[in-house]
């Protein structure tokens, strides 16, 4: 009975398919970092002085720090003087233009990954490929596209500006909004957060801006398409959202990366900000490329993600579908400091092969009623680690708090591993704090089940382990939600031979 | 003609104590248009049977045959088993959570279309078919969009096995103790059901363990399994003698 059974699935072998190179000449620093390296970023931005001294007291605080090891994930030590921290496509030295003048070369390579750059094709809906998925291609959708270290290209800006939204490469809000950059950078994570994050305010590179006025709700969704391109390269992002009260934006974020055999480092900073009855929501799908089916290879994904509800009845989502990278450090965060605000976090987490998965939530409840709500996911198949961490903290002056979190596992073959490290500090008595935990199989009987009815047994894994995270999947925007879908199936074609 | 052909079928169960024989030379002959009452001991290997052929994991065949419209069995995936015709209703229907019943049956509905080379079928009348299978068996439409089998009650699932084996329409029927567990309302739904679905095309093939369901469904054999084999077979009259008598007469 060859294929049946799942022990007789969890074989090698996965498909990625957005792993190509695209064959343009870069402008790339040689590997290394000392403070010459970081003016050397600031000054390709022309960034103001400001920004150059913040950036250098980042650096400094920095060399200061140690690697954090308490994760559960293994790797062996990073030397951080074999990274390249600036990679321009060449032909976009002069930063970033209109979309006609965007390298066709570059053009090419998101047509191939299915992300519509193209106002017109993005609005008829461009049907994507199979290395679209995990894209957040799609009709009515803004998107700002990230090429190794720069931004290259950002749509539907004047519909946006009708509107009175701001969406643009961090690197030109520095220049076209500065106020508002340097009066949010770096509030809701401070430059000496944690390693990566420090590393990151040192030497980012590009990423979004958005700001959302009083009152608006954004006429689109928006999103960020992260692409690495250039070999040995680290990519340092940046992306900073803003919204002001009684604001609503929804905001997508996708990423690929080619095959390597080499890892790359991914150190990204997402800090949110939603003032007095804003709302944002964070819907991220994470195809980095995981490593060949032996672990050889691939991205580390160490990000730093963050929400401050800093106004009264603000809230904050974040949806995360996490498939890809070799090792995954992330934990999207809510600080919840107006009274009534709300914390949400979906988080569908799939391993597959030789990937380490390290991932949760912190919901800090500092105002009154405030309220939070975390539903992990977790997929384990192959010979892959998936561990969920979470912290909930209700501080003294969080009166009713409340939270509910349910963490769930589900395992594919007996070679993978699912943990979960629920932590609780509670200091407010009238807190209500509920936790659900469990840990499930695909069993044999489910899979047979649904090949007694004459579906095919990859089929069958898929629709099995969409049902699982059906929780999460019903929170993202509708586009995405199918090609969440379709990245698990792709995802999971090694785990089912 | 012949619609399931089963000879000289020896199967082990796999166990953590290695191979253990459960089928000892079993031979079945089902024509078009039959249904064929299985009857027996617990343990006696009825479900085995039924899991061989429909080529659950966990067991080996050690040797014999079976056909299905004169095509092997033993040597397909049980996907491919399903796509030729073979339909088995489970003694014990398993959760799948968070994939609805609607999902569920459409995927199985076209995958079997595309098997045959058919269209698939059109969702909107596949939807109404649906709710109008889930109505005749007293199945609540709401039930549709419930995860398969997710809390339902022990009737619930033995009534949605016989709504799939009217919707997917089969040539083989193995039912396995689908009557058992439920009670005597659900019992005449499930028998009509069943009815409803024989013709002179399929076969059924009807595990049980009470005569009372042969009162609503008519065999045109009754079998006595025992100990991996077919020890007595009959008309609907054997079946009386052995709710009578019992089974020890027998063996
Ligand atoms: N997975 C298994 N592991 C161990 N033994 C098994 C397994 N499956 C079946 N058996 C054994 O095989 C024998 C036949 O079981 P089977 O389920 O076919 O009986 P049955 O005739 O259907 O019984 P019942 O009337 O109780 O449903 C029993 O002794 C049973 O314990
Ligand atoms: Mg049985």
């Amino acid at each position: 009975m060859s294929s049946s059974s799942v022990d007789d699935l969890v074989e090698a072998g996965s498909e990625y398919h957005a792993g190509f190179v695209t064959d343009v000449e870069s402008e790339t620093l040689p590997p290394g970092l000392d403070e010459s390296v970081v003016r050397y970023i600031s000054a390709q931005k022309n960034e103001p002085e400001w920004l150059t001294q913040w950036r250098l007291k980042a650096f400094a605080q920095w060399q200061e720090m140690r690697e954090p090891n308490w994760a559960h994930v293994h790797y062996p030590p990073i030397n951080f003087q074999d990274i390249s921290y600036y990679s321009a496509p060449k032909s976009q030295t002069d930063g970033p233009r209109s979309l006609d003048e965007v390298d066709p070369e570059l053009l090419r390579t998101y047509e191939k990954l299915g992300i519509p750059l193209h106002e017109q094709a993005a609005l008829a809906g461009v049907v994507p490929d199979p290395a679209a998925i995990g894209t957040p291609a799609g009709a009515n959708v803004a998107v700002d596209v990230v090429f190794d270290s720069v931004s290259i290209a950002t749509t539907f800006k004047e519909t946006l500006a009708e509107a009175g939204v701001i969406f643009c490469p961090i690197s030109e809000a520095v220049h076209s909004h500065p106020e508002l950059v340097q009066k949010y950078l770096g509030t809701v994570i401070p430059q000496r957060d944690n390693y990566y994050a420090a590393l990151n305010s040192a030497v980012f590179s590009d990423g979004s801006f958005v700001y959302i006025p009083k009152g608006v709700r954004c006429p689109m969704e928006l999103s960020t398409y992260f692409r690495i391109n250039e070999r040995n390269t680290g990519q340092f992002e940046r992306t900073l959202i803003i919204a002001d009260e009684g604001s609503h934006v929804s905001y997508l974020e996708g990423c690929t990366a080619p095959m390597r055999d080499e890892n790359q480092l991914h150190a990204a900073v997402v800090e949110l900000v939603a003032l007095g009855d804003a709302q944002i929501k964070y819907s991220t799908v994470q195809n980095w490329y995981p490593g060949d089916e032996n672990g050889k290879g691939g991205i580390y994904n160490f990000v730093t993600k963050r929400g401050l509800c800093a106004g009264p009845r603000a809230k904050i989502s974040w949806t995360q579908v996490e498939t890809g990278s070799a090792i995954t450090w992330k934990y999207p965060s809510v600080v919840l400091r107006g009274d009534d605000s709300v914390g949400e976090f979906y988080s569908v987490a799939l391993t597959n092969n030789r990937q380490q998965a390290d991932t949760g939530t912190k919901m800090i409840h500092m105002g009154k009623n405030t309220k939070s709500t975390i539903v992990s996911k977790g997929i384990s198949a192959g010979g892959s680690a998936n561990c969920y961490r979470g912290l909930v903290r209700i501080s003294p002056t969080a009166h009713n708090a409340r939270n509910f979190t349910q963490c769930d596992s589900l395992l594919i073959g007996d070679q993978c591993a699912a943990h979960t490290f629920p932590y609780i500090e509670n200091k407010n008595n009238s807190a209500t704090i509920e936790h659900e935990a469990s840990t499930s199989k695909v069993s044999d009987d489910q899979l047979f089940a649904c090949q007694q009815r004459g579906i095919e047994t990859e089929q069958a894994v898929s629709m099995i382990v969409n049902g699982f995270c059906k929780e999460v999947f019903r929170e993202l925007p509708m586009e995405f939600a199918v090609e969440a879908g379709k990245l698990l199936e792709v995802s999971l074609e090694g785990a089912v031979g | 003609m012949s619609l399931l052909n089963v000879t000289d079928l020896h199967a082990s169960v796999i166990t953590d104590d290695g191979a253990q024989p459960i089928l000892k030379g079993l031979t079945l002959n089902v024509r078009p248009g039959e249904v064929h009452a299985i009857m027996g001991p617990n343990g006696s290997g009825k479900s085995t049977l039924a899991n061989v052929l429909a080529g659950r994991p966990g067991y080996t065949v050690d040797s014999g045959t079976a056909t299905l419209t004169e095509r092997g069995l033993l040597e397909l995936e049980p996907f491919e088993r399903a796509q030729l015709g073979l339909f088995l209703a489970f003694q014990y229907p398993v959760e799948i959570p968070g994939v609805s019943n609607m999902e569920f049956l459409k995927a199985s509905i076209d995958s079997l279309a595309r098997a045959r080379g058919d269209e698939q079928p059109n969702t909107a009348t596949y939807m109404k078919q649906v709710r109008e299978l889930a109505a005749s068996l007293d199945l609540d439409p709401a039930f549709l969009k419930r995860g398969v089998n997710e809390g339902f009650s022990g009737g619930e699932k033995k009534r949605n096995e016989i709504m799939q084996l009217l919707l997917l329409q089969p040539k083989l029927a193995l039912l396995d103790e689908t009557d058992s567990g439920l009670d005597i309302d659900a019992l005449k739904v499930v028998a009509e059901g069943v009815n409803r679905y024989r013709s002179a095309n399929n076969g059924v093939v009807l595990i049980t363990h009470y005569q009372r369901l042969l009162d609503y469904i008519v065999p045109d054999f009754v079998h006595v399994l025992s100990n991996g084999k077919i020890i007595e077979s009959g008309d609907k009259s054997l079946a009386l003698e052995l709710e009578a008598k019992g089974y020890a007469w027998l063996t």
